[in-house]
């Protein structure tokens, strides 16, 4: 948020000099807001064995709790009953431990790694694009899992990844998982999609009420949208473009520019658009879904045929953890069956924890969300750092690296 | 009075004797703190800015790498993307700035030369009191204004950025020609009445000149809050950016310090130009 200052008009004195008014003007600072989340899967480790992290220790034993724990998470990760009293898994924790939770949500996985590069929070919950850069600036720390005795439960499928490990080393515990949506509104948007060209398509009938997500990492959508339409690129991996591949998803994006209403990165802000109609279709996530619903807009999201974007997110732990002994206690917490259920149900995702799926209100949300179903998450291309050396295993060529995504994305947005 | 008063007001008294005898001594040890806190934080921070511009981060850990470079520079100005930026930047804020003076003139004189004393106090506290609301909250009410559902439904843009920050700004140009106004002695006016003067003239050659240093003042303060944001932008600016978007996306979202700390100095420069303009004008001088 940002605070102007206020002008302190000096009167003009009678015997006085001109001077006047003008204002102190305390332009102060800004601040981003918003929450949000992202990332997505099936994609290769980035970076396997591409660098070494810094030699951190993980925690041995742990300790009494320290009384409190900061928290950079995505909106909806870390409920207090704040946003509505019936979802908080936030006090029973602090009950339970002694540790108070501060909580700040972040709306990029680029906002998150900057955040804990500040060294002022102790644990994060980053998607797969920002954890292996957390892990390689030496921000995080290896996490002893024997330490987070509900670990046992997580699913084989989760543990392990390049995007949560190096080198068989883990970095974190996963929390969930889920897909980047499509959203429409069900009053304007006729018949309903089930592909992303509605927000492709140069010739939509919604030109000018179209929303895309305000960050580079969007690249990528557009990347999965031109492996269902033009194969003839050879894109095996959304993170992974070579020039040609890197091109073609910059000129969609460019001429996407034209039906673009506008970009959103806070979720706030996109829950607004689709409520008053001035967003129609656009890429979401389940938790706007859910709170749009609430607020009784007319909306509905699915998973496009040609597969999306998505998240599989990892609590990890700051090497300069100022409450190491209260994060480990959350990150127990997060991933215990009750808990983990509750914000997989809030936020939209596939939990982590096996037990997680008996302790849903909906019995078969697990099932909604394919918790178990690794073929539908191999649609889903979970959020990764893309770097030179391409992840798709290719060597012959170099592939573009994320300081080439952003400023790609300052051009494409004019 | 004891012997331990008597020297702590000796030399109280010495000490007077010899700030009054050396006045750059007391001048110096009067400006230091000021004169510190610009040089120090003030152009320290803009040296410092200047500095990062030279630097490059590595781009995977995000780990700033100092070694000299012009290549934030070159792509600066290579880039078309960033020309565009700019110039639409400069336009905004040029817009902003003539439509609050073609609102802030009108409302000032009538404040200053037409209000009776009273309800001129009224007025100055009625263009005062938007400013004790947060921006973000102005911003917002805006957005819900305009979005296409709302009071005025225009939908967002540059014009509704335009709008929003004339909005914003508008005090900051309504009291500096307010103040200027208000110097101005009434007796001017009647003379040049007397004098035959119609409305138009006595404007054009009684009332401008004698405001046009205020003119300036408010100018550069809509000018420049308007070069330097972009929250106005992010909220109902649809899908453009401005140069402050590309500062805090390379911040923010590439953690690229040293090239946003180069695009940061692009308004510096603007700004730059522009004193030196207003200063050919000499409305600096009579400020």
């Amino acid at each position: 948020m940002r605070s102007t200052g206020s002008p302190r008009a000096g009167q003009a004195g009678r015997a006085g000099r001109y001077v006047v008014a003008a204002a102190a003007l305390a332009l102060a600072a800004a601040c981003g807001s918003g929450g949000g989340t992202a990332s997505g899967g099936g994609a290769p480790a980035p970076g396997h064995g591409g660098f070494t992290p810094p030699k951190l220790e993980a925690l041995k034993s742990l300790g009494p709790g320290e009384g409190q724990v900061n928290l950079v998470a995505w909106a909806g990760y870390a409920e207090d009953g704040t946003n509505d009293p019936k979802v908080d898994w936030v006090t029973p924790f602090e009950k339970a431990t002694g540790c108070q939770v501060n909580t700040k949500v972040a709306g990029t996985s680029d906002e998150m790694v900057n955040l804990m590069k500040t060294g002022q929070y102790d644990a994060v919950s980053a998607s797969g694009d920002a954890s292996l850069r957390l892990i390689a600036s030496g921000t995080v720390a290896p996490v002893n899992t024997a330490l987070v005795p509900n670990y046992a439960d997580v699913f084989d499928g989760l543990k392990n990844k390049p995007w949560n490990s190096v080198n068989g080393v883990s970095y974190g515990v996963p929390h969930g998982r889920g897909a980047n949506l499509l959203m429409w509104r069900t009053d304007t948007v006729k018949p309903a999609p089930d592909s992303w060209s509605v927000v492709f398509d140069p010739n939509s009938p919604y030109k000018g009420k179209v929303t895309a997500y305000d960050s580079p990492i969007y690249i990528a959508d557009a990347a999965v949208y031109l492996m269902a339409t033009k194969p003839e690129l050879g894109i095996k991996n959304p993170y992974a473009l070579d020039d040609k591949q890197f091109q073609a998803a910059v000129d969609l994006l460019k001429q996407q520019k034209q039906i673009v209403g506008e970009y959103w990165s806070d979720y706030t802000k996109e829950i607004q658009a689709f409520k008053g109609g001035d967003s129609v279709v656009g890429t979401t996530w389940q938790v706007i879904v859910n709170v749009a619903q609430g607020e009784k807009a007319p909306v509905e999201a699915v998973l496009p045929k040609e597969g999306a974007t998505g998240w599989s997110d990892t609590w990890m732990v700051a090497a300069k953890a100022a409450h190491p002994n209260c994060a480990y206690r959350w990150l127990d917490w997060i991933i215990s069956p009750k808990a983990n259920a509750q914000v997989a149900e809030y936020f939209g995702e596939a939990p982590a924890n096996t037990k997680a799926c008996a302790q849903t209100a909906d019995p078969k949300h697990c099932d909604t969300y394919h918790a178990t179903d690794e073929a539908y998450y191999s649609k889903v291309f979970y959020w990764t750092t893309p770097i030179a050396q391409c992840l798709d295993g290719r060597t012959d060529v170099t592939c573009k690296d994320y300081s080439e995504w952003t400023r790609a994305w300052t051009e494409i947005k004019g | 009075m004891s012997a331990q008063a008597a020297e702590a007001a000796g030399f109280r008294r010495g000490l007077a004797a010899f700030l009054h005898r050396r006045p750059w001594v007391r001048l110096s040890l009067l400006l230091s703190a000021p004169l510190l806190w610009l040089g120090v934080a003030y152009l320290g921070a803009l040296a410092a800015l200047f500095v990062t511009a030279f630097w490059t981060t590595d781009t995977f850990t995000g780990e700033l790498v100092r070694t000299f470079t012009w290549a934030n520079f070159r792509d600066l100005l290579t880039g078309e993307v960033y020309r565009t930026i700019t110039l639409r930047s400069v336009g905004v804020a040029l817009a902003v700035t003539v439509i609050d003076l073609a609102i802030a003139f009108p409302v000032a004189f009538a404040m200053a030369k037409v209000a009776s004393p009273r309800s001129r106090r009224w007025l100055v506290i009625a263009v005062l009191t938007p400013l004790w609301a947060s921006y973000l909250v102005k911003a917002y009410a805006w957005r819900v204004m305009l979005s296409s559902g709302g009071l005025l439904g225009w939908g967002f843009g540059l014009t509704a950025t335009v709008l929003t920050l004339a909005y914003l700004w508008l005090p900051y140009m309504i009291l500096p020609i307010y103040a200027g106004l208000e110097r101005l002695p009434d007796s001017l006016l009647e003379a040049a009445g007397d004098l035959g003067a119609r409305a138009g003239r006595v404007f054009r050659t009684v009332v401008w000149p004698l405001a046009f240093p205020a003119v300036i003042a408010g100018s550069i303060f809509t000018f420049s809050l308007s070069l330097g944001d972009y929250i106005a932008v992010k909220i109902v600016g649809g899908k453009s950016q401005l140069i402050g978007n590309v500062v805090y996306d390379n911040i923010g979202a590439a953690n690229n310090l040293p090239f946003a700390a180069a695009v940061a100095t692009v308004p510096v420069v603007i700004m730059l130009v522009y004193l030196a303009a207003v200063r050919r004008t000499g409305a600096l001088e009579n400020l």
